[in-house]
């Protein structure tokens, strides 16, 4: 049997949030963190979480696992239990909780969405497509597979506590998606945007990004590039 | 774009700029007094004769004004980091976060009254 430990608030009848400890009879399997969820929401049906496609592509189910930031569906008991028999199930940290393990992200998306993520180009559009080489393609590697799960963001200390002008690890790393598109036109404008002491600065780069990334992206690294590239545009 | 009227810098980028010039600078100044503390330990008088000479005045002024702005700029950092309406409404109540720019002001002006009057202070020293 495991012992999970998870965190239960509904604003409707609990005057504050609570730990309650639960076992879950596992059949001696290496689950998925989700896979545990599923049994315990089989049990208690007012257990709630997000969740949707079950293969870390989607980036519902980000959660406090064991205290780390990670995916649920994609995290195996063995990897986070450490030859432990105790699973702490929490909500991401630093955003509000709207109901056990779902909290609002609405702050995260605001940052999200300051840095206009979607490429720009006043240049006339050609007859098919903007073209790439290969070599212009290639810097977008590492950069647009994010999947927006906010594991990164809600791990990070600065974004704790300057969710509303820090952007973000998650935010930056889009940012710099877009600053490093060959296609995109928009740079200096981007650029003059992130250019306050809050927005990119408040990284001092502690890497808790890094470390939580499921899809194993470096933020910190796009914040660097983003640095570099401010440094390059100042006079 | 976030604004910011308290930050010691024009934008973010001056600010890191500053922060890592005078980061510089101070480990120049340490390594210079540690080299004058442990390797040529000196006596009373052959302090005065070091910071007699122009050069070393000039340079630990350079060191003073370095420690207020990388002061400035961390301390700044602390502030706007803690002493926010979120934090302090979460840590000492409603009450505490209504009082956090408030609060916040007098942490930057007790800060910066500090760094000033170590900066006159210095110079006062260092030409006398």
């Amino acid at each position: 049997m495991l012992n999970v430990s998870i965190y239960r608030y509904n604003p409707e009848t609990d005057s504050e949030p609570y730990m309650q400890d639960v076992e879950v009879d596992t059949g001696g399997k290496d689950l998925m963190v989700l896979d545990v969820l599923e049994l315990m929401k089989a049990a208690d049906t007012s257990t709630v979480y997000r969740r949707s496609c079950r293969e870390g592509v989607c980036g519902s189910d980000g959660m406090n696992i064991n205290g780390k930031n990670g995916l649920a569906c994609i995290t195996p008991l063995s990897e986070t239990l450490d030859g432990g028999n105790k699973l702490v199930l929490r909500p991401l940290p630093g955003l509000p909780v709207v109901r056990d393990l779902v909290v609002d992200m609405g702050l995260f998306y605001k940052q999200y969405e300051k840095v206009t993520p979607f490429l720009m180009n006043n240049t006339p559009a050609p007859a098919i497509e903007r073209l790439q080489s290969p070599e212009e393609r290639e810097k977008l590697d590492g950069l647009y597979e994010c999947i927006l799960c906010a594991c990164c963001s809600t791990a990070c200390p600065s974004f704790w506590w300057n969710p509303d002008r820090f952007i973000g690890p998650s935010g930056l790393l889009q940012a710099y998606r877009f600053l490093a598109d060959s296609r995109d036109t928009g740079t200096d404008k981007r650029l003059a945007d992130l250019d306050d002491p809050f927005s990119v600065f408040r990284c001092h780069g502690i890497q808790n990004c890094v470390s939580v990334c499921p899809k194993g992206l470096n933020p910190t690294k796009a914040i660097g590039h983003i640095r570099n590239m401010l440094l390059t545009s100042a006079t | 774009m976030v604004t910011s009227v308290t930050n010691l810098g024009r934008s973010g980028l001056s600010d890191w700029m500053i922060q890592r010039i005078t980061g510089v600078i101070l480990l120049a100044y340490t390594l210079f007094i540690a080299a004058v503390l442990f390797i040529v330990a000196p006596e009373f008088a052959e302090w005065k004769a070091l910071f007699g000479q122009t050069w070393v005045k000039v340079f630990s002024l350079a060191a003073v004004l370095s420690v207020a702005a990388h002061a400035w700029i961390g301390l700044w950092c602390v502030s706007t980091d803690y002493l926010v309406t979120h934090v302090l409404t979460i840590k000492l109540g409603p009450a505490a976060g209504a009082q956090a720019n408030l609060l916040r002001w007098c942490f930057q002006a007790a800060g910066a009254i500090v760094l000033f009057t170590y900066v006159v202070w210095g110079i006062q020293i260092l030409w006398s």
